[in-house]
């Protein structure tokens, strides 16, 4: 039963969602990309290399780790937590960032550019341009750059020149408007290392291809611990990467329960969130269809949640498909829950997660004790929370005595 | 076909007087609703020949700043799909020669739904569409449908169009072919006049459509020279900043109708013979 694993099509479409919804200009490098990656894919000197980096330079496998404490302070569902965060550059996102660097080196491109919200990806981009020796430009909304400090530091160590954008509401979406103006300009000798599984095929099927690895080896390891598969999965959304990444390889396995967490800011209803498919309609965004934040007039919404990098109102095309198929149920969890379900992980397992991670352990708080002991539930603790310090120190300073910054 | 489109009528009239055609830019609703149709209603006179209405958007991936302040102006004061939709049929009442080309982007379209946005296009009297994000891959979305309702779906052939991509771009498309002068988004550097000319020459050899000239076009200068070789020129960027750069509502009409009667009056004469060929300004603005 293939059912769910082999889309997208030679369109890029899965199901109406997807597709290449760009300007002519990057049309023969879209097509050139996609069968360089083809080509890679099967190439066991890719393959070679590819294994090579994840394990020796980004530190994979990351472990599955028994969350005693937090099963414990649950009181239901044995929760398991994959390691993401361990990685170097302390998420997921390094995963893709290294497959897309050796496809760039491959295509003989001398210069990298990316977009970022919270900085992560930024980070592990500005990482492997640095190790591959590219020369490397970051475009971060202003109001991001503002709220992730450390982040642009650790950018600009890492040799990255650091663009603020300041169109729109100087977020995500906007960053990314600015690094498509930048390829479109440069086209021949640059190349785009989207950070999530949106933007115009190949990238929403290669980015998916470069996380999977995280659903590859929760099996196996899940497998190892308990001689059989988990019962549900669990990962935070915004444009939906590292979730695929966990999810993608268990899509065929029909009793493996998976939840998305999207961000629902301070709540679907109140219109200031960003939950795509819990409060956005389908429509035509960065190369791709999808569900997005947008009016009847068709013209885009701010999305709004206290984690930078699930501030994006749309949502990776293959999430979109999976919710009109209802393999994946997408929920969201408000600004105030990812900060209780924040601050338990510290207190309980000594793990500081990133505030987009909080989200999906929110609704573990809230999913986990209906479930009995027996229920193995894996969560993707997909990034640390060092770059959010300052973001909840601003909520939460007051609590701990901490001056309000 | 039974009658020549107005696109076609322009072109071929222009044909018999050897000129280009001139092709203006605006957004709609720029900067207020009131001031644009203003704005779009001297354009014929100015010197117009054929004008491209641009459809707001609040993600513009295509456009320089000039362009994507103009939709955020636009967007600000309200305009909609529909606002735009009757500007047209407004202006229609009094003009019904001038070809309106709406372009934009593909999602406002979608929103509006594709056969409801082409049958309320063509009652209104749009002659021909231009949506930057839709490459012939998507031709069944927008660029099929509207041959049905006899709109014309133009193009953009762009210096990453190798003769492996060319004959697909061409394909479906009709009314005129844009080249888009240089990689990169609108109101950039200007082209150098020799390579394009190769370009829109190479271009020739495969389509009989009319060839356009955007991008980077700014002066009257640039037109001419560009104006030389191909059907049309299309300057866009250069008019909308005068409407940023206009005090007062008025000052915007006078400007843009202003620059626009300089641009009409080199683009008539640019093809006569002893009209000094002007080095194209290589200087991004």
């Amino acid at each position: 039963m293939n059912q769910f694993v082999n889309l997208p099509d030679a369109n890029g479409l899965f199901g109406s969602f997807g597709g290449r919804f760009v300007a002519e200009t990057l049309m023969p490098l879209i097509l050139e990309l996609q069968d360089e990656y083809a080509a890679a894919k099967n190439d066991p000197e890719f393959q070679r290399q590819l294994a090579y980096f994840q394990g020796d330079y980004v530190g994979r496998p990351s472990p599955l780790y028994f969350a005693e404490r937090l099963t414990e302070h649950f009181g239901g569902a044995s929760i398991y937590l994959k390691r993401e965060e361990l990685n170097h550059t302390g998420a997921h996102k390094i995963n893709n960032c290294i497959g897309q660097v050796l496809l760039a080196k491959q295509m003989g491109k001398k210069r990298i550019i990316a977009e970022t919200g919270a900085g992560m990806h930024g980070v592990a981009t500005a990482t492997v341009a640095a190790r591959f020796g590219l020369p490397c430009v970051i475009y971060m909304g202003a109001t991001d750059i503002e709220r992730q400090q450390p982040n642009v530091f650790r950018m600009k160590l890492l040799g990255a020149e650091v663009i603020p954008v300041t169109s729109g509401t100087g977020t995500l979406k906007d960053a990314m408007n600015e690094a498509l103006r930048d390829w479109v300009t440069n086209v021949d000798d640059t190349f785009y290392i989207i950070g999530t599984v949106a933007g115009p095929h190949p990238y929403p099927a290669m980015v998916r291809d470069f996380q999977a690895v995280i659903g590859h080896e929760t099996r196996s390891q899940m497998l190892e611990k308990q001689s059989r598969l988990p019962d549900s999965l669990v990962a935070c959304i915004g444009g939906g990467s590292n979730a695929l990444g966990l999810f993608y390889p268990f899509l065929n396995d029909p009793d493996v329960k998976m939840i998305g967490v999207e961000a629902g800011g301070k709540g679907v209803k109140s219109g200031l969130h960003a939950a795509s498919l819990n409060g956005g309609t389908p429509g035509v965004l960065h190369g791709n269809r999808t569900y997005l934040l947008q009016n009847e007039d068709g013209q885009i919404i701010d999305a709004h949640s206290i984690s930078a990098g699930l501030d994006y109102p749309g949502i990776g095309p293959e999430h979109a498909w999976l919710h009109e198929q209802g393999r994946v149920e997408y929920v969201s969890a408000t600004d105030d829950e990812a900060l209780e379900a924040f601050q338990i992980c510290c207190r309980q397992e000594g793990i500081i997660p990133a505030l987009e991670t909080a989200h999906a352990l929110a609704e573990v708080a809230k999913r986990a004790p209906t479930l009995p002991r027996d229920h193995l539930m894996v969560i993707n603790l997909s990034g640390r929370g060092d770059k959010d310090m300052m973001s909840v120190a601003h909520h939460l300073g007051d609590k701990f005595g901490v001056k309000n910054p | 076909m039974n009658n020549p489109s107005r696109l076609e009528h322009c072109f071929a009239a222009l044909k018999q007087q050897n000129r280009p055609a001139l092709v203006s830019y605006l957004t709609a609703g720029d900067p207020d609703a009131d001031t644009s149709r203003r704005l779009l209603r001297g354009l014929p006179e100015a010197g117009v020949d054929i004008i491209e209405l641009g459809m707001p958007f609040s993600d513009p991936m295509a456009d320089g700043p000039a362009i994507q302040k103009a939709a955020l102006r636009a967007l600000e004061g309200g305009q909609t799909q529909a606002k735009t939709l009757e500007m047209v049929r407004s202006f229609r009442e009094q003009n019904s020669t001038t070809p309106i080309v709406l372009m934009g982007y593909y999602n406002p379209i979608y929103c509006y739904g594709v056969e409801r946005f082409l049958t309320d296009a063509a009652r209104v009297g749009v002659d021909g569409l231009i949506v930057v994000d839709l490459p012939p891959e998507h031709d069944e979305e927008l660029c099929q449908p509207a041959a049905q309702h006899g709109i014309d779906f133009i193009r953009l052939a762009t210096p990453t169009t190798d003769a492996k991509r060319l004959p697909k771009v061409l394909g479906n498309a009709s009314g005129f072919i844009y080249y888009v002068s240089v990689a990169g988004v609108t109101g950039g550097s200007a082209p150098t006049p020799e390579r394009l000319e190769s370009a829109v020459n190479d271009l020739r050899k495969h389509t009989e459509l009319p060839i356009a000239v955007g991008f980077g076009i700014r002066t009257a200068e640039q037109a001419a020279t560009i104006g030389r070789f191909s059907d049309a020129v299309v300057v866009g960027s250069a008019l909308v900043d005068c409407i940023e750069h206009a005090n007062t509502p008025d000052e915007a009409v006078e400007r843009v109708h202003g620059l626009v009667s300089e641009l009409a009056e080199s683009v008539r004469v640019c093809r006569e013979e002893g009209y000094k060929q002007l080095q194209v300004d290589t200087v991004t603005y």
